[in-house]
């Protein structure tokens, strides 16, 4: 095996490995291990762009690879774990649907995301057109997360995965967005963590709870 | 040097008004930021009238047809509504809704929230129309809570994970966009996401992806739009916020999110060359006006009333850039502004409604007419305008948008005029019901900025009888542009 086949076969593996970290998401109901799995999938998708920096010598992913660890390795769980510190919330509660219910959508789902994924990859240049399904498949695994939870924390959790599923899908798919692209993407990122952080707590003040059905009293007959 | 100013200045004052905090004078220091970035704008539209299109920023930006008189309106509504807040807010703060330092959060925001619907206008950059957006939700999802109420956190909640899953789909087709794009105008970078760049080429991208690229985008910035089903997070978040926020989602950016599906089909049905784009923007539209129509008569809050007429609305201008061609293209154009001028100038006159009765149920407003004719007459006025009351300008889009509907999509025609009876009739009565009767609302500590009320309704009435001849040629090179049809 030559070397050029290695790393390929890494990024290929961490493909891979992003898919298991978001199945494991969907099941695991302790947030704190939520967020210690977002946090693995972001050293995954740093680790994965470092490759594909270093296969195609292009030099902003380097500055991506940067921003991911920076964002969403450090920061972005870092603020997390405050935020499940200070306001008390260590578990989800029972899900709409169970582990293997779950599951099973989740199988379903993997399916219809290579399927979909298959003319956009047939039509890829890039080295690394395989993991197209894999980032759908990241994504709506993640829209699933963020459906069949109740607590606020959880649902965040699954949107930011969702967006590390996005991310994973521009890099594999065209070696990433143009620069000021992904700069105002992430700059959006951390502002909506910023004002997710000043809501759970008007929520908290609110509520004393961060669980949503409180917030199911708005029906359209109001 | 304008685009400078027109840029800077809300985005600068957002930060200066953070700054400022609730010392006094902070409103009258936002009608002064909203004044620049209005006559900025003008002084834009006038260089579009004499020189033509415009490209700046190395190409990043730029203004046609399409957008100038978007930009206009939207500085323009910026600035009435800044000078209706006013008032408004210091009644809500007498009457303990809200403290003088959230008025620093309030203040600060709307020039944020202003500053980057101007950048979602004028990119030509469909990835930084996509973050301007993605800002656009972020600042106002402070503003829909503004008040700290159960009811209004729950709707900044819903507002905030709606959108911005919506929103992530929209980012989802972003980057297919550019990935077909990409195999176009090459990897070197930046370009691949201009719209006039890809406008060029549109022709030779790939229909899979793009086909693919617009179900997202739609579904996307179609969330935004308000477009049912995904339409949830709007009521709410009219509803519960305060109501010059009201009139800006409603009146502004409902037009900015729909001006980006526009964009976005243009590509997509340039490189397609098939009827999918068009038949997806009438369904979902024809969706919506329907939908809402019928949601119209559940309602028993005078704001969320008025937001489903939005979905309402902004159903019949998807609808009618589904149908595409010259003319509907063209009444779809004139909708957007006649709707936004209309739809905001109701939102001030139910928000000085609403205070005076103490509360947002219909039932307990009544006899506007005689407590406040000013206020009675400008919702009565207001509401008629907007139901298509001719002569006033709704009345003309609406018939042009039905008689093009009558001979290009004639299965369509009946289904609109009974949804447009329907929303008339629920409307109407609500209105009738509010305005007569006997005074009962008690007097405002300070006395409401009823100007940009009348001054909306009078554009729409003279948009209703006569079109000026620059604005009906924007309307008409953009209907050419976006094509269709």
């Amino acid at each position: 095996m030559n070397f050029a086949s290695l790393d390929l076969q890494l990024l290929n593996s961490c493909a891979a490995l992003l898919l298991l970290v978001s199945f494991a998401m969907l099941s695991q109901r302790r947030v704190v291990s939520l967020v210690n799995l977002l946090a693995l999938q972001g050293t995954l998708l740093c680790v994965a762009t470092l490759l594909l920096a270093w296969r195609t010598g292009q030099h902003h992913l380097y500055v991506s690879a940067a921003l991911t660890l920076a964002l969403k390795v450090v920061g972005l769980p870092w603020l997390l774990h405050r935020l499940i510190r200070r306001l008390q919330v260590y578990w989800d509660t029972e899900p709409l649907l169970d582990v293997p219910g779950t599951m099973l959508v989740g199988l379903v789902t993997v399916v219809f995301a290579f399927g979909l994924a298959q003319p956009i990859a047939e039509l890829a240049s890039t080295a690394t057109r395989n993991a197209i399904g894999i980032a759908v498949a990241v994504i709506l695994l993640a829209f699933i997360t963020m459906i069949t939870r109740r607590k606020a924390m959880s649902q965040v959790v699954g949107f930011l995965s969702m967006e590390n599923g996005l991310f994973f899908g521009a890099m594999s798919a065209t070696y990433g967005m143009p620069m000021v692209v992904e700069l105002g993407v992430a700059l959006d990122v951390l502002v909506a963590m910023l004002v997710l952080g000043v809501f759970f707590f008007q929520i908290r003040e609110q509520f004393d709870s961060l669980d949503l059905h409180h917030l199911e009293s708005l029906r359209e007959d109001q | 040097m304008e685009f400078v100013v027109l840029l800077a200045t809300p985005l600068g004052g957002s930060v200066l008004l953070a700054l400022w905090g609730h010392r006094p004078r902070a409103a009258e220091i936002n009608v002064a930021l909203s004044l620049v970035t209005f006559l900025a704008s003008a002084a834009l539209t006038a260089r579009v009238i004499g020189e033509g299109n415009l490209l700046a920023g190395h190409g990043q930006f730029f203004l046609d047809p399409f957008n100038v008189f978007l930009v206009a309106l939207t500085a323009f509504v910026g600035l009435t509504t800044s000078i209706f807040s006013r008032p408004y807010m210091r009644v809500e703060i007498e009457h303990g809704r809200i403290n003088a330092r959230r008025l620093r959060l309030y203040h600060s925001m709307y020039q944020l929230f202003m500053a980057m619907m101007l950048v979602a206008l004028t990119t030509n950059n469909l990835g930084l129309l996509w973050v301007a957006m993605e800002a656009a939700t972020l600042s106002t999802v402070l503003l829909v809570t503004l008040y700290r109420t159960p009811a209004s956190l729950e709707a900044g909640w819903k507002y905030f994970i709606l959108c911005g899953v919506g929103i992530a789909q929209a980012l989802f087709g972003t980057i297919l966009l550019y990935f077909a794009a990409e195999k176009v105008l090459g990897a070197e970078g930046v370009s691949a996401l201009l719209w006039t760049d890809l406008a060029a080429v549109k022709g030779e991208l790939e229909p899979t992806v793009l086909a693919l690229a617009f179900v997202f985008l739609l579904v996307g910035y179609g969330t935004k739009v308000g477009l049912a089903p995904l339409h949830n997070w709007l009521p709410d978040a009219h509803a519960e916020g305060p109501t010059p926020v009201s009139a800006v989602l409603s009146g502004l950016l409902l037009n900015v999110a729909i001006y980006a599906v526009v964009r976005c089909k243009v590509l997509v049905e340039g490189s397609l060359q098939s009827s999918l784009p068009s038949n997806m923007l009438m369904g979902f539209g024809l969706l919506s006006v329907v939908l809402a129509a019928f949601f119209l008569w559940r309602q028993r809050d005078i704001k969320r009333l008025f937001a489903y007429s939005s979905i309402e609305h902004m159903g019949i201008v998807t609808f009618a850039f589904g149908m595409g061609g010259p003319v509907a293209n063209f009444a779809a154009l004139l909708h957007m502004t006649v709707h936004s001028l209309t739809k905001s100038a109701i939102f001030f006159a139910v928000g000085h409604a609403a205070q005076k009765a103490g509360s947002q149920r219909i039932e307990d407003i009544r006899g506007l007419l005689a407590m406040n004719p000013t206020i009675g007459w400008g919702l009565m006025l207001g509401s008629l305008a907007i139901l298509g009351v001719p002569p006033f300008g709704v009345f003309a889009s609406e018939f042009l948008i039905l008689t093009t509907a009558m001979k290009q999509q004639p299965w369509a025609t009946p289904i609109l005029l009974v949804a447009l009876g329907v929303a008339f009739a629920a409307i109407f009565g609500r209105v009738q019901s509010m305005v007569y009767g006997d005074a009962t609302g008690r007097r405002l500590p300070h006395q409401p900025a009823l100007l940009p009320v009348f001054t909306h309704l009078a554009l729409v009435l003279l948009l209703g009888l006569y079109i000026p001849p620059y604005l009906a040629e924007w309307y008409r090179a953009a209907a050419r542009m976006i094509g269709g049809g």
